[in-house]
């Protein structure tokens, strides 16, 4: 008897990855824990230091101001695992010699986590069905809110991807994952004027600025989707998965 | 055509040159044990066969396909456990089989990892997580993702590590048992598996290749296998 001739493995490896990638994030307790925390947070923000209650308006731009904060921490805490934790498994070569590619595994991977991070914001539709119960809000500015958040997740977990490749380590992973995206918040605000001034001209702040999170997630909370940031978040989301994978197939 | 090819593999990590100009093949039939002290470059020329290591100059093919211009043809005919066995510790045995298999995009998933939880007696544990189980379970779980699929090519670096002696009978017998269809590379320390398992035998010391030939011109080398070994790899 001779083996089978494989069939030609088309989407097969990639769904399989995909499907692993995510039920992974359910086998250990970490995934319920990270959903409660981020839910914990994004509510307890919006209200207790957005004010949204207070502010008597119906819209949720209080609420997504924090998001990018809330990505730069959670998105590493999911991230971390995409390729450290193949490494200090040792499974990274057995991956690496099964028929799959790595494009179609670091892709499987990465949408993966982008799905589960989807999962943990669509947790928070209560708020927006409370606004909607309180007031009259303009439905359209919400979802594009939540897309806004979304693709800002997305640029969170390629920046996270990239740490995660480089280390065994979900730890260093995590925290040089939430440097760096932390790094990305703080260019949007104006904290950090004086210091961006000195350094490139008070002519370049702006452009600088248009490098961070905030300046591109805002106007999607104002219910303005535009091409630039969209193109922005994917950018950072493609680049980051590109470098991932560039970073484990040199190893 | 023989099914493994090592066509002048060479590979370095920094200043140490860890495989130097390798070359063999292997035939369907042929169980090749490969040998060598620690350190000696075994390991690395596996991994730059299956396509895990990129090779410094050399070729590897794998069924003729080359591992690194062909690689996912290359690896639907491979099978490979790497040292340690490693596995995906969350994940039970049947769902780690199931994702390799699905994976590798069988035609049959379920009925390949019922024909492999079977032949490697893994059925006992199949619903236990892989993290949750002894040695030499794990050594067979790593051992059954690499004959999953029925590969033509099999190559297992030190398949029987840390088994006990029960064990070790239980792989090679399922080895000897595959072994007329494929071509298999099994790297060892145990001498003695060489005259059990083997029909060919490749000693490599210090990234060179110090002799490759049958079992039976190896084993009469000397009666102690122990010192023809120490004398090939000086």
């Amino acid at each position: 008897m001779t083996s089978p001739a494989p069939a030609a493995p088309g989407l097969k490896p990639f769904a399989a990855m995909l499907r692993r990638e995510f039920a992974g994030y359910f086998r250990t307790p970490l995934a319920y824990v990270f959903l409660a925390v981020f839910n914990a947070f994004a509510v307890s923000l919006a209200f207790f230091v957005g004010g949204l209650y207070e502010s008597g308006v119906a819209s949720l731009d209080r609420f997504f101001l924090y998001h990018p904060w809330l990505w730069a921490f959670l998105a590493p805490a999911a991230g971390a695992r995409l390729w450290a934790e193949e490494r200090r498994q040792g499974t990274l070569e057995l991956l690496l010699t099964w028929p799959i590619t790595v494009w179609q595994a670091a892709l499987g991977k990465f949408l993966a986590a982008w799905l589960f991070l989807a999962c943990a914001l669509l947790m928070t539709l209560p708020v927006a069905f409370t606004v909607g119960w309180l007031g009259d809000p303009d439905w359209g500015v919400i979802l594009s809110g939540y897309a806004g958040s979304l693709l800002c997740a997305g640029a969170c977990l390629g920046v996270a991807a990239v740490a995660s490749a480089l280390t065994r380590s979900q730890v260093i992973a995590f925290v040089t994952g939430f440097l760096a995206c932390f790094l990305l918040v703080l260019v949007g605000y104006g904290v950090f004027d004086e210091l961006l001034a000195g350094a490139f001209g008070s002519a370049g702040i702006d452009e600088i600025r248009r490098l961070g999170l905030w300046r591109n997630l805002e106007p999607f909370t104002l219910g303005l989707v535009d091409a630039r940031p969209v193109a922005y978040f994917l950018s950072v989301a493609f680049a980051g998965l590109g470098l991932s994978t560039i970073i484990v197939e040199r190893r | 055509m023989p099914l493994i090819e090592a066509q002048n593999l060479s590979k370095s990590y920094g200043a140490l040159r860890a495989v130097r100009d390798v070359s063999f093949s292997v035939d369907r039939g042929e169980v090749v044990g490969f040998l060598g002290p620690n350190g000696a470059g075994k390991s690395t020329t596996m991994k730059m066969l299956t396509g895990h290591l990129r090779a410094d100059a050399g070729a590897a093919r794998i069924a003729g396909f080359d591992v690194a211009d062909d690689a996912v043809r290359a690896k639907q005919h491979l099978g490979y456990s790497p040292e340690g066995a490693p596995a995906y510790g969350e994940m039970t045995v049947r769902e780690f089989l199931r994702f390799a298999a699905d994976l590798r995009g069988l035609a049959e998933p379920g009925e390949s990892v019922r024909r492999t939880l079977a032949l490697c007696r893994l059925e006992e544990v199949a619903a236990q997580g892989i993290d949750t189980l002894s040695k030499g379970y794990r050594m067979r779980v790593g051992f059954a993702q690499a004959v999953l699929h029925d590969p033509e090519v099999l190559i297992l670096d030190e398949p029987t590590d840390g088994l006990d002696p029960n064990q070790k009978h239980e792989v090679r017998r399922i080895l000897k048992d595959m072994a007329a269809r494929k071509a298999v590379i099994v790297s060892t320390h145990i001498l003695e598996e060489v005259g059990e398992l083997c029909t060919r035998v490749i000693v490599i010391a210090k990234g060179e290749v110090r002799c490759d030939e049958s079992r039976d011109q190896f084993l009469a080398r000397g009666a102690d296998l122990n010192a023809v070994f120490r004398q090939l790899t000086a």
